[in-house]
């Protein structure tokens, strides 16, 4: 059975696309926390710990919320659902703030709630917690987006039994640059939600080059 | 299923700069932590866990030597300079050619060079080299490794994730040898956030002791070499027999307050072995010594009825080297199968977990077959690999 890419978010430039449709444009992008915060609200998305994120996670999370918001994946044991992300920067954007905070010893403030999100991973987590999943993890790094490696990470999940459903993706920020591509990938015949206007999509490095450029 | 052995070992701690250094530092049971008072760490003494500089510098410069290489030691950083050495030293006693197309480098690591962000450096390494992707970079220049190399940064399960990934790839035929080399340094980043957190302790850390007060950072790097191949050396073959990742959905900086994800994650990775829980004959665990830590992995080794297995933590002799930690840990668990050896865990005198589990307290050789290696991190993440020794 064929793996099979059967929802997808872009978030960059301004544009936020979910499932081929713009749903989310800001012509002029002043801060990414203008943006997301912009973003947030439209979505009407409700969830306070949102705000304690950092904006790694701020993006990452909001880009699951879209991905998921019309799926299913009740549909898949919680221990069967994956999540892998990758990026270019890891954490750089909060390691930068942690780093400010300790700079100098008459004004030292390290902060616990800052230095939790000097971690990759720490996406994962939000959207591990978010949605109750409980299966494989894992955050990956290269300097620029590697379609052959993140496919391949998936699939063998996918093909070895580790996972039945993977959501994984590119959430890159440092900041007010930022990109975040995230796709929810199954197999073939998985009972995936039926969309009218997306027809799932083979998951091959092509089709991830394309979600990544998808303007 | 297809076998995947680890044909070779290296640790670098402040026990030593070998495995085997290693491996007489954890047999004479003495910790390396010890109290720092070096205010480019932190301005107050810490209890800390560091590798001899003065070594690192002297032992690099022979790399330099072996390798004929053009550049200077002062190109590369401190911790570049570790892994250098560990994965140089994991090579040395193998015929695997580090340009071999048929290789790939995993590389795991939390921090990489994050004291570059202090003012110090800025001035001395190009800002780019701050990227996980520069270091490995360097390190794949430094060997001339063939192909890009896959980069792991998932907290404090790095390690051991980059085991578990580099045995999937192996079995799968994609690569028939994978150099897993973890590494972080101790800086004034880390400790002054776990100091936030108040998770470090005053004294070296006593993983699963009633008195435990936190943990210890250290330093470190590990390297392990695994082949689709059997040793060529006719010894002891180490397998690399199953391993799971799990999530805990809870808390992104607390444990599961079951232990039922890590049960999970380690039940998965004996399965995969074909084996059973009890036939595993020793735990190498996480063993931070926070309370929390200490107590999810007793609650999940508990649910995985594994009670009775040994279990130890080598954090009390290294401390915590974060995203080394799975490597260098693992390393020391293939000693112990090769030496039919089961380490002291250091720092543990009083039974200070709810669930009752067999923490070791004396060295003691007997048969070491079967071993599961078992990590958490924050974000939530669990994982756990199972090594067979035929």
């Amino acid at each position: 059975m064929d793996n099979q890419i059967t929802a997808y978010t872009y978030i960059g430039e301004g544009k936020v696309v979910v499932n081929k449709r713009l749903i989310f444009y800001q012509e002029k992008i002043a801060t990414f926390a203008e943006f997301i915060r912009a973003l947030y609200k439209q979505e009407q998305v409700s969830y306070p710990k949102f705000y304690k994120m950092d904006s790694l996670s701020k993006l990452g999370f909001i880009s699951a919320e879209l991905l998921l918001r019309n799926e299913n994946p009740g549909r898949f044991k919680p221990g069967s659902l994956a999540v892998v992300l990758a990026n270019s920067s890891s954490s750089l954007d909060t390691d930068l703030a942690h780093q400010d905070s300790i700079r100098n010893r008459s004004a030292y403030f390290p902060s616990p709630s800052v230095f939790v999100y000097t971690l990759a991973n720490i996406v994962i987590g939000e959207i591990c917690i978010r949605n109750g999943f409980k299966g494989e993890n894992a955050f990956l790094v290269s300097e620029k987006f590697n379609p052959a490696q993140l496919q391949e990470y998936v699939s063998d999940l996918l093909d070895n039994g580790y996972a039945e459903a993977c959501i994984c993706g590119w959430v890159e920020i440092l900041g007010n640059n930022f990109k975040a591509v995230m796709a929810l990938v199954e197999k073939e015949g998985s009972g995936a939600v039926i969309k009218k206007e997306f027809a799932p999509l083979p998951f091959t490095e092509a089709t991830l080059n394309d979600l990544m450029n998808v303007n | 299923m297809k076998p995947v052995y680890a044909i070779s070992e290296n640790i670098i701690s402040s026990l030593g700069f070998t495995a085997s250094e290693n491996a007489d530092g954890l047999l004479s049971g003495t910790s390396g932590i010890s109290i720092h008072q070096d205010t480019a760490l932190y301005f107050n003494p810490v209890a800390l866990s560091l590798v001899d500089t003065f070594q690192t510098e002297q032992r690099f410069e022979a790399i330099l030597d072996n390798y004929k290489t053009e550049h200077k030691s002062g190109s590369y950083t401190r911790l570049e300079k570790m892994l250098i050495l560990s994965i140089a030293g994991a090579l040395q006693d193998i015929s695997v050619r580090a340009g071999n197309p048929r290789l790939i480098l995993i590389l795991s690591t939390t921090k990489g060079n994050i004291n570059l962000l202090e003012d110090r450096f800025t001035a001395k390494f190009d800002h780019k080299r701050i990227y996980l992707w520069a270091l490995a970079s360097v390190i794949r220049d430094f060997f001339g490794f063939a192909n890009t190399p896959l980069i792991i940064s998932n907290a404090c399960i790095s390690g051991v994730m980059a085991l578990i990934k580099a045995s999937r790839l192996l079995r799968s035929g994609k690569y028939d040898y994978a150099v897993v080399a973890g590494g972080d340094i101790a800086t004034e980043f880390v400790i002054s956030g776990f100091q936030s957190f108040q998770a470090l302790s005053s004294e070296p850390c006593k993983p699963f002791d009633l008195n435990r007060k936190g943990l210890s950072l250290g330093e470190g790097c590990g390297t392990i070499v695994l082949s689709a191949n059997p040793p060529d050396t006719g010894s002891t073959s180490i397998l690399l027999a199953g391993g799971a990742v799990s999530n805990d959905a809870n808390h992104i900086s607390g444990p599961s307050r079951t232990g039922e994800e890590l049960s999970m994650a380690i039940n998965t990775a004996i399965r995969e072995s074909g084996f059973v829980n009890r036939d595993v004959d020793y735990i190498s665990a996480h063993g931070t010594a926070t309370p929390f830590n200490d107590e999810m992995e007793a609650k999940a080794i508990s649910l995985s009825r594994m009670n009775e297995v040994p279990v130890n933590s080598f954090k009390g002799y290294w401390g915590h080297t974060l995203g080394a930690s799975g490597i260098m840990e693992s390393a020391a668990l293939i000693r112990s199968m090769k030496m039919n050896c089961l380490f002291r865990s250091a720092g543990y005198e009083t039974p200070g977990v709810t669930e009752t589990i067999n923490v070791i307290q004396e060295t003691t050789y007997k048969p070491v077959n079967t071993c599961l290696k078992t990590a958490s991190g924050f974000g939530g993440c669990n994982a756990a690999l199972v090594f067979q020794k035929t």
